[in-house]
């Protein structure tokens, strides 16, 4: 047995602490011979150090497309020759998918806008919002919505938002090669206001965006010095019309030998499969993460792409034996 | 009969859609059949709807 998987067992499955970079990237670098057994060990680690729940969100786009930013991988851009056009939701929309979320048993709701940071316009759809799902439906309801000033932020946990989602979206040596209109400290002072404020830190990031190998564990103990409480994977879906659009999808078993590594360096972490995953790892790779660390679910649509159905993924983890995560179970 | 292929707004009748088609199992229309407008595209977690000014709506 490689060095590295019993370096991990002792420290992370029985220890509780996450890898270091270094180490990391060893894991990364196991030959194929080994991942049966270092998805193992991921999952050993997520059922010791999280338990068999599974945490089942759905996602919705109150604001699509038009955003002045440009990060190369994301259709939503207004900067790129994408196909995807600006659209608002309206609240009565908003409200149905939140019950149409719910109904599936997910306790999660993610409301999400393509912007670079939210306008008084989008502050007032948000209350208004947030308001009218927490009337109409039983579910917990997160947002994002770029980047944030500290009175944004005041707001956002008034309105009851209980998590934000702000994706650090790679490490920070690679990010000026994949946007240029912001920073990673930018994103990295956000993050840091939403720690304070309460509100449960989301972040995460996409795999495959070009990124070296060591970047990939460098992201990883990026996340890790974060210590988010949920750190969304994502795997590059390349867009049509943007910058990323003719790079190759991430091989299926580096996806999960990156999903391994990502758990054993935050033991503890939400660590959910978000976009991608049907395109990197066709369908059986949700029952794959799931046994490899994985202990979260996107179910249903993205946000300008579609998943597969909720009722595939929920039928997946009674299979597997693994409860979804209750309301009652999150506070 | 669609006239332009909903994903890549080309002709629907010159050129190779296979690939459009393969991918639009996990994507929504982006360009009207029958006009090649770009549409209005809403997705929800379970659906989507697309919009053309001069064709109306389509939904999943
Ligand atoms: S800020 Fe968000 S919506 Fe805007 S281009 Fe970047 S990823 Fe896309
Ligand atoms: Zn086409
Ligand atoms: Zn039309």
């Amino acid at each position: 047995m490689p060095q590295i998987l019993d370096r991990a067992r002792a420290r992370v499955l029985e220890g509780g602490a996450g890898l270091d970079q270094a180490e990391i990237l060893e894991i990364l670098r196991l030959p194929d011979e080994d991942l049966p057994e270092l998805l193992q060990l991921a999952h050993d680690v997520r059922m010791k150090w999280c338990g068999p729940e599974v945490e089942v969100e759905g996602i919705v786009s109150l604001k699509t497309g038009g955003c002045p930013e440009d990060c190369h991988f994301c259709s939503q851009s207004g900067l790129f020759a994408s196909p995807v056009r600006a659209v608002w939701l309206d609240i009565p929309s908003l409200v149905k998918a939140a019950e149409q979320t719910a109904a599936t048993g997910a306790t999660e709701f993610c409301i999400v806008a393509a912007v670079r940071g939210p306008d008084q316009r989008l502050m007032d759809q948000m209350r208004e919002g947030v308001k009218a799902i927490k009337e109409a439906v039983d579910i917990q309801v997160a947002a994002s919505l770029g980047m944030l000033t500290q009175e944004q932020v005041d707001d956002l946990v008034d309105m009851g938002v209980h998590r934000y989602n702000h994706n650090l979206e790679t490490c920070e040596s690679y990010f000026p090669n994949v946007v240029t209109t912001h920073s990673w400290e930018e994103r990295w002072s956000t993050l840091k206001m939403v720690r304070e404020s309460g509100m449960e830190v989301c972040c995460g990031g996409i795999l495959g965006l070009g990124e070296t190998v060591e970047q990939r564990a460098e992201f990883a103990a990026q996340l890790a010095e974060l210590d988010p409480h949920e750190v969304p994977l994502n795997f590059l879906n390349p867009r049509p019309g943007t910058p990323l659009g003719d790079r190759p999808v991430v091989e299926g078993k580096d996806a999960l030998r990156a999903i391994a590594a990502f758990r054993l360096a935050m033991p503890r972490t939400i660590l959910r499969y978000a976009g991608g995953r049907e395109i990197t790892l066709g369908d059986l790779g949700t029952r794959e993460g799931l046994l490899g660390g994985i202990n979260a679910v996107i179910v249903g649509n993205y946000l300008t792409t579609l998943g597969r159905p909720a009722t595939a993924d929920l039928e997946l983890l009674q299979d597997l034996k693994m409860p979804v995560k209750s309301l009652s179970a999150t506070f | 009969m669609a006239t332009y292929c909903d994903r890549c707004g080309l002709a629907a009748a010159e050129g190779d859609h296979t690939a459009c088609a393969a991918a639009r199992e996990l994507e929504p229309p982006r360009f009207c059949p029958a006009c090649r407008r770009r549409m209005k595209v809403q997705v929800v977690p379970t659906g989507w709807t697309a919009t053309c000014v001069e064709h109306g709506v389509l939904t999943s």
